[in-house]
């Protein structure tokens, strides 16, 4: 593949593995970092074995932190009764950069899916259950996907959560869509959401 | 290189590597079949895939056993089934059965346009469940296990049919069954076409076709369980 040491076609092949990277890429990126040695390789291996080292699954509501119980599960100031359900930690991060949400979070780690044997026991759903009850819940946003799959999940939730509010997150025309170039699956959904002005 | 152009129904899609997806689709003249859609596991592309979006698809491969790549279309979705839960919960028992009990590339266009019908009428609440209904019986006609409720079994009776046999899947009278009544299965009067077609029967109903597709279709063709998104229809009709 390359005429480079053990040690660099080891690191390549390992880059290679990541998503977006093929081995081409994977070789420039090494090559990069070897120029960038100082500035760049050395803090990337330090902060990689330090994520390495600490980074955990948060017990309670399955973000990723670097504590058992992570930041927000943490914070008494995000006890204000509401969670917000999420797929995956990256819809996690999503909702936390928009800074609208001062809640906290319930990771499921995927959808019920017929297809890939995904049941509800394979979800963090029972979990969920149990924090409605102990955390003294008075609303549950549901921010899944609109898939068919997301929504079975959320229809499947809100059915097992009777007494608690149950929302979940507007479908329509995105911030800078035009209706030309929406499905009309995206059209129906915004019409039937529609709201007076 | 062979190729077809059909319309279908989306079944499923997986991811395949990075970008593409092995999308499984039903048609007509090709039945269950799949194929690897190149950019299929782009966002462009997540709303064309969904289950039961209706979509112009273009086959080609080199050899006929190939898995070979779809070019997709859309022509139709389905999205408006996900606001509600009986409409969510009928799409998927209709895709998972597909999947479930149809073998790869057996053409069946009675079933194919039976399907189409059923679909459109999702949302129709008052008569999707009996829709749905007739639908499972016609699954069954169209492989080959129709159900025979014209006359008693037992007797030759055509009146007074109360239940189906599971060996036969034909109807036998009260009279007909006689001590073996405890073993047949339910025959509601809208398995024939008669009653009021209320919830309840329709899910007594139900109960009956689901014992002839989880033993005969999807038993028959391996040992797979029966797709839990049936039970969970089977659960809401009569309870939405």
């Amino acid at each position: 593949m390359t005429d480079a040491p053990k040690a660099m076609t080891d690191l390549i092949d390992l880059m290679a593995r990541l998503p977006g990277l093929g081995p081409r890429s994977a070789r420039r990126a090494v090559l990069h970092l070897i120029k960038k040695r100082g500035q760049l390789m050395g803090p990337l291996a330090e902060a990689m074995a330090q994520v390495s080292a600490t980074a955990r699954e948060c017990l309670n509501c399955g973000n990723i932190g670097t504590t058992d119980i992570c930041e927000i599960c943490q914070s008494e100031k995000r006890g204000n009764g509401m969670i917000c359900v999420v797929e995956d930690v990256a819809d996690l991060w999503a909702m936390e950069r928009s800074a609208q949400f001062k809640g906290r979070y319930h990771v499921l780690g995927g959808t019920l899916s017929a297809l890939d044997a995904i049941g509800p026991d394979e979800l963090r759903i029972p979990k969920l259950l149990d924090r409605i009850a102990s955390e003294q819940i008075s609303e549950v946003i549901l921010a899944l996907s609109a898939t068919i799959d997301g929504q079975t999940t959320a229809h499947y939730i809100a059915d097992q959560l009777p007494g608690v509010t149950v929302t979940s997150l507007a479908q329509g025309v995105p911030v800078g869509g035009e209706l030309d170039y929406l499905d009309d699956g995206t059209i129906t959904a915004a019409l039937k959401a529609r709201r007076a002005l | 290189m062979i190729e077809w152009r059909e319309d279908g129904v989306v079944l499923a899609a997986r991811k395949h590597g990075e970008t593409s997806a092995i999308v499984e689709v039903f048609t007509a003249e090709h039945g269950r079949h799949a194929g690897v859609v190149r950019g299929g596991a782009s966002r462009k592309m997540a709303a064309t895939l969904q289950p039961g979006a209706q979509v112009d698809i273009t086959w080609k491969a080199r050899l006929d056993d190939h898995l070979g790549h779809f070019t997709i279309e859309p022509v139709r979705s389905r999205a408006q089934a996900m606001g509600d839960r009986l409409s969510l919960a009928g799409l998927n028992a209709v895709a998972g059965l597909l999947t479930a009990a149809l073998a790869e590339r057996d053409a069946h266009p009675p079933l194919y346009r039976r399907t189409i019908q059923l679909l459109d009428l999702l949302g129709e609440k008052e008569v999707w469940p009996l829709a749905y209904l007739q639908w499972e019986l016609a699954l069954l006609d169209e492989m080959g296990f129709g159900l025979d409720l014209g006359a008693c079994a037992v007797t030759g009776a055509t009146e007074g049919l109360v239940y189906v046999s599971p060996k036969s899947g034909r109807a036998v009278s009260a009279a007909g069954a006689g001590e073996w009544a405890a073993k047949l299965l339910p025959l509601p009067p809208v398995l024939r076409g008669q009653g009021d077609a209320d919830d309840s029967e329709i899910r007594e109903a139900l109960g009956t076709t689901g014992y002839f597709i989880e033993h005969r279709l999807i038993k028959g063709s391996g040992d797979r369980p029966m797709p839990a998104a049936r039970a969970r229809l089977l659960d809401l009709i009569g309870r939405v």
